[in-house]
């Protein structure tokens, strides 16, 4: 059996900064990824990245404005760490290679993003996110020596040890079959987003919620779940993301009558409000008949006032998305737009090191919730921090590591993975398709736990999710071989979205306010009183889920009304 | 809706059966992708169809694969454009990619080939001393213009039709030399001259491409993975004074005077050219191994026996004054995707700008790529 100090799932930019930072302490790391490395779904980050890195800005006014975004959710001790960190980060990733875009000078340029009070993101034209993940799998490949990769491992379960404690896990090599327990001292799951949940989605088809899942499975609670954010710019038809660098760079929204309706919502910042009150206007916009396109159920963006020279050469990914798949020259006319899923600031609940309630495991990046996010994001804010909570969860695992004996580990879950497997291989044809329950699944969240949501939306999303539930265990798959079998990952996959929608639907039916993403129009308003605390969903040994509440850390900001 | 026949390349390795093809008919939007058409043929109809893919729109890099035998990217592909290359019998082939071992359907071994070449070439930054307390200051420029190697996604699809690789499978390669560039090009880099003596001296390395353009071609990118090779070279010539083993750079030398002198190829000066004039001793040999390529073009009727002799062109001033332009800097400009366009806006005087216009075929990007081709 494979045996790591540090043993990282998932291997988009909060895996990989996690094994390079755990790797420097000198203790032995293996990284796990389900697709090779620089497919995963961080590639397709296309802002940017925020630090105060000008000398003129100061990392308190970043952390006001993340505070201010969070609907002042997120936990201030957790995001003080992160913007006063943010700086050096990011001069570290300059010096292992990252191309970052100049200014005349010769230094880092800085891109207005929204709900920033000022020029804060630094940026690699529009492949920011492939850029950072490009450059951190050259720093893997360089210390190949000592960081192990299993790239084509799908983790199946966490394994625990009698006492507990997280030991290790069970995964599967995609190209062989072959099953196998790792043990580990500590686990960091870096597994990434749920956004397939919904239907559509600006995540990639790998971003099924399987660390989420796995996590509460294992016992440790999850956090923050009702919170979905809604990307104000992703294409009407596939839900593709136009970057928020459009906006940063001075694209305008506009409604059918030629408006910019965004003076009516956010006065000052108009286009650059935080995300959830973007995608507010232009819900708002559309629900009241002022839509575009074909069903009206559009906004236009409007990127030619952006000189051409700069779109050229800041907004090229866009560029192309608008022509290879909207058939649109972005340059030259307004672009469809519409409210679309995009992050789940909720996950695992972890503490400012990235260490979870279960003991050894610990969670970074868009699987976890530390939280800096609260009830809503700020744009450029998740590759930050991927990034900082990556390497303080790869410090901390490693010294924990370092400090103790290597468990001893069963194969038990392994025999359970394996029949759970031959479960799945042998059903008859009976049942549902997988990718029909998918669709039934995205389809119904992206109805009921979208921008806008109430009391009996909520309900019917649960009813169905409990249903799919019940279908999904005898949902069948066509291909019965060891190789390559993505067939059976999928219905794996399933069940993990099904975890992640169940949670989802039940904090939102919790929350009986409204407040950064989550909008209740039964609950219209904000209720500082009641619930200004974050509510945690764990399993607890039990099929339903049993809910709890957390404090808000609250340092030097107090709840304020929000206004942009 | 347009229905539209899938023809996939199949292969079982587990099955021991050989490779066959299987057909479905999907029903998708025209301006969909080959891989929407392959995933609605598994969601519904097969679900032991394999084929990598993640993102959907072009950025992950998983889904590269052959659509009617040329190489690129499933999502890349629009339906309509994959019926209107099909044969007559109107069906779209999609097969794995080429010069990769197939471990099942449209899946291949990248790691047997494309990254053992990505290893192959240093691929990290060596950052000059001593390191910054900030960022390294560097131009603008420098920094926009290794973002187009950058851009590299790593689908190989360059690979996949690579020419050299084909004859030579120890070729470094066109990913992994674009790669290289990446360093090459950037002055945080303090290794530039041991990567390119490395990689000169390799047999396998940058002298080892032929210029088939394959790889150009079927970036989605718009990387050009030649174009990198080409100023490799270029940088390791005129700046270390590496040997060229293969004559490339006078090759391409007699390609800019070629056009200079006439406007456009005048093709038949071109290889008495490259070894320096039609009567230069070295040139008989040269010569006599080409003419098949000379007879090919004549039969292509590229060219004609009195064009071959005579000089019908003249170089029209819009080429002029590209060169005088492109000549009169002070620094080694290099033609770069995401400075495309921009020339002209750039032009210190408005003359200048309007000759660059002027010479600019519209909609067609300085460095010959349509606009963009990513
Ligand atoms: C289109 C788009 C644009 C974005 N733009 C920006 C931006 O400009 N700025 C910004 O700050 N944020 C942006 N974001 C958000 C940000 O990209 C993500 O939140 C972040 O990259 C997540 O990184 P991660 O490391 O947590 O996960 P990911 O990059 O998603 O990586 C997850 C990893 O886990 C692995 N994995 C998953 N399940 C398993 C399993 N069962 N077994 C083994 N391995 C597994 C995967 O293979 C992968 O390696 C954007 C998001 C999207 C969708
Ligand atoms: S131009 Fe060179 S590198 Fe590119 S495909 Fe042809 S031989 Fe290969
Ligand atoms: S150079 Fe282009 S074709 Fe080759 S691997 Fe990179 S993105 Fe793909
Ligand atoms: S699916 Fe990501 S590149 Fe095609």
């Amino acid at each position: 059996m494979p045996a790591y100090d540090v043993l990282i799932i998932g291997a988009g930019l909060a895996g990989q900064r996690a094994a390079l930072a755990a790797a420097k302490t000198g203790a032995t790391v293996a990284i796990l990824s389900k697709v090779h490395p620089v497919r995963s779904h961080s590639v397709a980050a296309a802002g940017g990245i925020n630090a105060a890195i000008n000398p003129l800005d100061d990392w308190r006014s970043h952390a006001y404005d993340t505070i201010k975004g969070s609907d002042f959710l997120g936990d201030q001790d957790a995001i003080e760490i992160m913007c006063r960190e943010a700086p050096a980060e990011v001069m570290w990733l300059e010096h292992a290679g990252v191309t970052f875009h100049r200014n005349e000078k010769g230094e880092m340029d800085l891109r207005a993003f929204g709900g920033a009070s000022t020029k804060r993101t630094a940026y690699v034209a529009d492949i920011t996110g492939q850029a950072l993940l490009h450059v951190l799998y050259e720093q893997l490949m360089k210390y190949h020596e000592v960081i192990d990769r299993f790239e084509e491992w799908f983790v199946t379960s966490l394994i625990k040890s009698d006492e507990g404690e997280c030991v290790g896990a069970v995964a599967r090599e995609i190209r062989s079959g072959k099953m196998e327990s790792f043990s580990a001292k500590s686990v960091i799951l870096a597994s990434g987003g749920a956004g397939q949940c919904f239907q559509p989605t600006t995540n990639a088809l790998i971003c099924t919620g399987d660390g989420i899942a796995q996590a509460y499975q294992a016992g440790a609670p999850l956090m923050d779940m009702e919170m979905i954010q809604y990307h104000p710019t992703t294409l009407a038809e596939n839900g593709f993301l136009i970057t928020e660098g459009a906006r940063g760079e001075g694209a305008h929204l506009l409604n059918s009558e030629g408006e910019r309706f965004m003076e009516k919502y956010a006065p000052n910042k108009m286009e650059l409000a935080s995300r959830d009150v973007v995608s507010r206007a232009e819900q708002t916009e559309i629900l009241e008949g002022r839509g575009v396109g074909p069903d009206k159920q559009g906004i236009y963006l409007d990127i030619t006032v952006v000189p051409r020279k700069r779109t050229l050469e800041a907004l090229r990914e866009i560029v192309n998305i608008g022509k290879d798949f909207a058939g649109v020259d972005i340059t030259r006319e307004p672009i469809i737009i519409q409210p679309g899923m995009h992050y789940i600031m909720g996950g695992v609940k972890t503490d400012i090191n990235g260490a979870t309630p279960l003991e050894g495991l610990y969670a970074a990046g868009e699987v976890a919730c530390v939280s800096v996010h609260g009830g809503n994001r700020l744009g450029a804010n998740s590759l930050l921090d991927t990034l900082i909570f990556g390497r303080r969860s790869g410090e901390h695992a490693a010294e924990r590591a370092l400090a103790m004996k290597m468990p001893t580990v069963s194969d038990d879950q392994l025999g359970k993975d394996r029949e759970m497997i031959a479960e799945i291989l042998a059903r008859p044809k009976t049942g549902r398709r997988v990718s029909e329950i998918k669709h039934e699944l995205g389809t119904t969240m992206n109805r009921y736990a979208a921008v806008y949501r109430d009391e009996a939306g909520l309900q019917s999303a649960h009813e169905i999710v409990r249903r799919l539930k019940e279908e999904a265990k005898t949902a069948y798959v066509d291909d019965k071989g060891a190789v390559f079998n993505q067939d059976v990952l999928g219905a794996i996959e399933l069940d993990y979205m099904l975890d992640c929608s169940e949670t989802i639907v039940m904090a939102a039916l919790e929350r009986k306010e409204s407040r950064g993403a989550q909008f209740r129009t039964d609950f219209p308003e904000r209720n500082d009183a009641e619930w200004l605390k974050h509510i945690n969903v764990s399993r607890n040994g039990g099929d339903v889920p049993t809910l709890s509440y957390s404090e808000v850390t609250i340092t030097d900001w107090q709840p304020e009304a929000r206004t942009y | 809706m347009a229905e539209f026949k899938l023809k996939i390349r199949r292969y079982d390795p587990e099955s021991g059966a050989a490779p066959y093809w299987d057909e479905h008919t999907v029903d998708l939007e025209p301006h969909r992708s080959v891989l929407e058409g392959i995933l609605q043929a598994r969601n519904e109809k097969d679900g032991s169809i394999g084929v990598r893919c993640s993102c959907r729109a072009a950025i992950c890099g998983s889904c590269g694969v052959r659509v009617n035998g040329k190489p690129g990217l499933a999502c890349h592909t629009h339906l309509d454009d994959a019926l209107a290359s099909a044969g007559e019998d109107g069906v779209i082939e999609v097969e794995p990619m080429g010069n990769m071992p197939i471990i099942k359907d449209l899946i291949v071994d990248m790691d047997a080939v494309h990254w053992k070449k990505i290893q192959r070439v240093t691929p990290w930054l060596i950052g000059k001393e001593p390191v910054p307390e900030r960022e390294y200051i560097v131009s603008r420029e420098s920094m926009i213009d290794v973002t187009q190697s950058m851009a590299c996604i790593q689908c190989g699809a360059c690979v996949s039709d690579c020419l050299s690789m084909e004859v030579d499978p120890l070729f470094v390669g066109p990913a992994a030399l674009a790669k290289t560039y990446r360093f090459v090009g950037d002055p945080r880099d303090a290794a530039h001259e041991q990567r390119l003596k490395d990689l000169g001296e390799d047999k396998h390395g940058i002298y080892d491409c032929t210029h088939c353009f394959k790889c150009i071609e079927a970036c989605p990118k718009g990387v050009a993975p030649m174009n990198q090779i080409m100023r490799l070279r270029r940088i390791a010539g005129n700046d270390f004074h590496i040997k060229d083993r293969n004559n490339g750079e006078r090759h391409e030398m007699a390609f800019v005077n070629n056009i200079e002198k006439n406007g456009i190829l005048h093709e038949a000066d071109l290889l008495p050219d490259s070894y320096g004039g039609k009567f230069h001793p070295r040139a008989v040999p040269e010569l006599i191994a080409s003419l098949p390529i000379v007879v090919t073009a004549l039969l292509r009727r590229k060219m004609t026996p009195g064009k071959a002799l005579l000089h019908p062109h003249k170089a029209p001033d819009g080429v002029k004054r590209i060169f005088e332009v492109v000549e009169g800097r002070e620094e080694r400009t290099e033609f770069n995707l995401y400075i495309s366009g921009t020339d002209a806006d750039n032009a210190p005087n408005p003359e200048v700008a309007e000759a660059i216009e002027a010479a600019e075929p519209a909609g067609v990007a300085p460095d010959g790529s349509e606009g963009s081709s990513a």
